[in-house]
């Protein structure tokens, strides 16, 4: 019965192990994916906004995935799974709540203020 | 502590239907927060919807165009890039059992943090008196929310930091404030993938013809 | 002195005398029950030296179970002011033809439909359903508390905190007259500048918060904390339905902040969200609020559906059948929940294609519920039933339930909602699926784990009563509401010149009449079983002969709830117990280690509640000075680190000796 005279926080390998090379390979990463879509933009390289936009659009998303590896540690086995459960679930709602609301209220002004829309 | 656990389903042997000695479930802090982290998401997919949607409605108001800065906006995107790693290296340095360096780098990542507020600041200053304030119009008012809203967490985040700060002090690496820090980790690195959206989303497709 | 107006702007900010509704007998009346009757509580309370023992043992506790029975309190004491909501806006409605007026008048009665949607879906469905989950989940699961115990604390007293705001909404200045969800432009500050709008705004964010926090301790609590051997697929099927719950709670809840917030901003920093000029878009709000709002029925529903599933095992004395296509129907549902809510707002106008995808989604919907009508029917299907009260309100959900359902597929057609849209008809499906759904459940619940709770079993007679009362009652009471929506009564009209439409509304008084000897039969339910506690005592801590390890406990449990871990290992894990003849240790016991109760809950929503109030009265002193209190009382509470304590052996010896007594002599 030993254990239990300390304080029951006897699970000291809490969270993920972390190491420098793998801090030090986000930052890089993350630098190369915020300087080249300010670039892009800054420096009107492309003729198109819509390439532009798809550009940047592409760059954010692989940065959010760079951070969510290299700064938030996720992977597929840490706390069994359940946080990247929470995380893919997590966003497939802000995918519904972002694109549903746009395509609704897209569609509310095309049909209900079609002078509005040009 | 399953150790103790008589797991008999084999051949004729009885069921052991309790755990004989101390059973402790596994601490919950961490899964906890990274689910509170997934509810705040939620809260900005809102403001991000709503931006989207009043994200045109200038009611012939200034345009983000006309006033977005964004070499400003580079300025404030590197500081919170920077303050990224600071936190890792007091990840790092807690990892390896030091306090003084554990503070010293969470101070570090606190003055970042404060330096991307102070322009935040300094920018909705600006805009205000360039005729751009939250009653501007609907995309004004979106835009300050969404990027407000992120601002404050910043701040709530820095109070965090702080009292993190003297919790250290006091009570040094304990396991309860390993998790401390390990949660305002998930935080900060939370609210860097917030700003990887907003200045995306909003500053630089602002911009844009 | 009072020449300084502006200091007492800025104490007082928009509280004058006039706040206080002299002018009004109703509520006045009101007043005068209540604060006759909360003095004597007041007083019998002290008289009784009650004080010490409320504090130590209930507020300040982290006893689940203790907070799980709070909540239940909480949400029995709001139905009582939602159901006289309710039956007032019947009888007003029974009589206010031609040029009879009713005696309602228009502005009250606004206040008082917004205020029995408000309370009965987030202070007496939330915290009845809570509460049972609170109570239940950690037992089910054979653990001793939840994840974050003092969380669970500062939770209720959250939830509570908002229904206290709610009540005060009654007298001092007035509720929202928007409707339940505050649609703008209506409830912008323009066309509502009094201070109801900032009473519901500011009463469900401070609610809203104790959900939020609730749902990520019981969701945590379901991963982290199962008993060694209950894989999820051997889950008591409440628990999986309380999960799913709560994943939908974590999901939806910040919705509802947001957009809650954002009308905030609108009323108080005059943005332009939904305003009708600068570019605001109104339909933005109804978009978002429904996004939460859809979810929030199913939040509401999934547990009862554990419940039915639990009782409907116990009752037929067989295993639940299907018990995967259950989990799997509660799974579906809880993806599918997001994808329907539009079928709120059909008549927005955007479109055929937008249209049909949500009606189409809303039509799929109701298969998986229809999957679990039918797994409970084959459950059923030659097993022992008996029909005790628990299921005979589980019968009368599967009738109702069913009506509702099938209304609901009509009005998921876009077309037919186009006629329908809030009229009446909309209004008779929804309670149609809620009471008859989630109210009847909740009862189910309620007289099933009764005896687990407080030790003695509930007053078959009465519970009895109250079933058949709030049946029929139901029945009376929106039935014809279906056929006003059918001839095309819109929902919220105070006064109506149809003569031939009365004996329609007088049918449906009639019903809540019926509905009102119900919970007066519950109540005196409650009184009687009390007083014959000794003769309906459960001893065995198992009066049904239950399948889940709740029932492996005494009645009530021992604020450990289990001396030893339980080892699971099949689904039903105390009915595979006793089919093995399971004996109860009775010696061996250790030490147990248990969570310190806290004054940090009921301090910081008593602070939110201040910094609420003055939020709404426009008290900036007092709003700014509370929640730099806020804040200053949560960092102050983090630097207590001295959180737990062990039970020595000898004090669980002690119970568990009891225990033993007891049982060699059932």
């Amino acid at each position: 019965m030993s254990e239990h005279t300390h304080d029951h926080d006897h699970h000291e390998a809490e969270g993920p192990h972390v190491s420098l090379k793998e801090y030090v390979t986000g930052f890089v990463l993350a630098v190369f994916l915020t300087v080249i879509p300010f670039w892009v933009v800054m420096g009107n390289v492309f003729e198109s906004s819509t390439t532009t936009a798809i550009v940047i659009l592409a760059f954010a998303l692989v940065q959010i995935i760079v951070h969510m590896v290299y700064f938030l540690h996720m992977n597929f086995h840490s706390e069994g799974g359940w946080n990247m459960l929470a995380l893919i679930f997590t966003l497939i709602l802000v995918f519904i709540t972002l694109a549903g609301s746009l395509w609704v209220m897209h569609n509310l002004n095309v049909n209900m203020m079609p002078g509005m829309m040009n | 502590m399953s150790d103790n656990t008589m797991t008999a389903n084999t051949q004729k042997a009885p069921l052991e239907f309790l755990v004989k000695g101390d059973h402790h479930p596994q601490n919950g802090t961490l899964l906890g927060f990274w689910i509170y982290l997934m509810s705040d998401c939620l809260i900005f997919a809102c403001l991000f919807a709503t931006y989207g949607v009043l994200g045109r409605s200038y009611a012939g108001g200034p345009t983000g165009m006309e006033l977005f800065d964004l070499n400003l906006i580079a300025i404030s995107t590197s500081l919170l890039l920077v303050s990224s790693i600071t936190y890792g290296f007091a990840m790092l340095q807690m990892q390896a059992n030091k306090v003084k360096g554990t503070m010293f780098w969470l101070a570090v990542t606190g003055l970042l943090g404060a330096g991307f507020l102070g322009l935040e600041v300094y920018e909705f200053h600006h805009l205000i008196h360039a005729g751009a304030g939250p009653q501007t119009s609907g995309f004004w008012t979106a835009f300050f929310a969404l990027v407000g809203t992120h601002g404050l967490h910043v701040f709530f985040g820095i109070v965090w930091l702080v009292t993190l700060l003297f919790q250290l002090k006091k009570h040094g690496l304990i396991p309860a404030n390993k998790r401390r820090v390990f949660c305002l980790s998930m935080f900060w690195h939370f609210l860097d993938v917030v700003w990887i959206g907003v200045f995306t989303f909003v500053y630089l497709m602002g911009v844009l013809p | 002195m009072f020449e300084n107006l502006d200091l007492t702007k800025l104490i007082f900010g928009r509280l004058t005398w006039d706040a206080i509704p002299f002018h009004d007998p109703i509520i006045l009346g009101t007043f005068a029950v209540v604060a006759v009757g909360g003095v004597a509580m007041l007083a019998a309370i002290t008289r009784y030296k009650l004080w010490g023992y409320l504090w130590n043992e209930w507020f300040t506790t982290i006893d689940h179970k203790k907070i799980g029975i709070m909540y239940i309190i909480l949400g029995l004491v709001m139905l009582l002011r939602g159901f006289a909501d309710a039956i007032m806006m019947r009888l007003h409605q029974a009589m206010a033809f031609g040029d009879a007026t009713g005696y309602l008048p228009p502005h009250h009665y606004d206040q008082i439909f917004t205020a029995h949607g408000v309370i009965m879906i987030f202070f007496v469905a939330m915290p009845l359903v809570t509460g049972i989950m609170n109570y239940l989940i950690p037992l089910q699961i054979g653990t001793r508390d939840v994840a974050f115990p003092f969380l669970n604390n500062f939770s209720f007293w959250m939830t509570t905190g908002g229904a206290v705001l709610m009540m005060a909404s009654l007298f001092v200045g007035e509720f929202a007259k928007t409707g339940w969800l505050a649609y703008p432009p209506l409830s912008g500050i323009l066309q509502s500048p009094g201070v109801g709008v900032d009473y519901y705004i500011w009463a469900l964010q401070i609610a809203g918060v104790g959900t939020l926090l609730s749902g990520v301790n019981l969701l945590v609590t379901i991963v982290k904390m199962r008993a060694p051997g209950m894989t999820l697929m051997k889950m008591p099927v409440f628990t999986w339905t309380s999960l799913c719950t709560n994943v939908l709670i974590v999901a939806a809840f910040p919705v509802l902040t947001a957009v809650l917030g954002m009308l905030t901003m609108d009323r108080y920093l005059d943005t332009a969200f939904f305003t009708n000029d600068l570019g605001g878009n109104a339909m933005m709000y109804v978009n978002l609020i429904w996004i939460w709002g859809h979810p929030e029925v199913y939040i509401l529903i999934l547990p009862v559906f554990g419940i039915f599933s639990e009782i409907v095992a116990t009752y037929s004395r067989k295993p639940l059948f299907g018990y995967t296509s259950m989990v799997y129907a509660t799974v579906v549902i809880t993806v599918l929940s997001y994808l329907v809510w539009l079928h709120h707002f059909f008549t927005m106008g955007s479109g055929a294609s937008v249209n049909s995808f949500f009606g189409i989604t809303t039509m799929i919907i109701s298969i998986p519920t229809g999957a679990k009508i039918f797994n409970w029917l084959f459950t059923m299907f030659r097993g022992r039933i008996r029909f005790d009260v628990p299921m005979l309100w589980t019968l009368g959900f599967m009738v109702t339930f069913v009506i509702g359902g099938m209304t609901g597929v009509l009005l998921a057609v876009p077309p037919v909602d186009f006629v329908l849209h809030n009229s009446l008809f909309l209004i008779a499906h929804f309670h149609n699926v809620i009471i008859g759904g989630v109210l009847f459940g909740l009862f189910a619940g309620i007289t099933y784990w009764f005896p687990k709770a407080t030790g003695y079993k509930l007053d078959e007679f009465w519970g009895k009563m109250s079933f058949w009362f709030w049946l029929i009652g139901f029945y009376f009471a929106f039935m014809p509401l279906y056929v006003l929506g059918l001839m095309g009564v819109t929902r919220r009209v105070s006064h109506f010149e149809d003569q031939s439409l009365q004996i329609w509304f007088q049918i449906a008084a009639f019903g809540a009449v019926l509905i009102a000897v119900g919970i007066a039969a519950f109540i005196i339910q409650l009184v009687v079983s009390f007083k014959r506690r000794e003769a309906l005592k459960d001893e065995t801590g198992d009066p049904w002969d239950g399948r889940t390890l709740e029932w492996s406990t005494s009645s009530p449990p021992p604020p450990y709830n289990f001396a030893f871990t339980p080892q699971v290992h099949d689904l039903d894990a105390w009915w595979q117990m006793k089919q093995h003849g399971f004996q109860r240790p009775e010696s061996g016991f250790i030490p147990i280690h248990m969570p310190k109760g806290t004054w940090a809950g009921i301090v910081l929503s008593g602070i939110s509640v201040v910094c609420g109030f003055a939020l709404i009265w426009h008290m900036w002193l007092l709003a700014g000075v509370s929640f730099v209190g806020l804040i200053a009382t949560a960092i102050y509470h983090t630097f207590d680190y001295d959180r737990d304590y062990y039970i020595p052996a000898e004090e669980v010896e002690r119970i568990e000796a009891e225990r033993t007594r007891v049982l060699a002599n059932v």
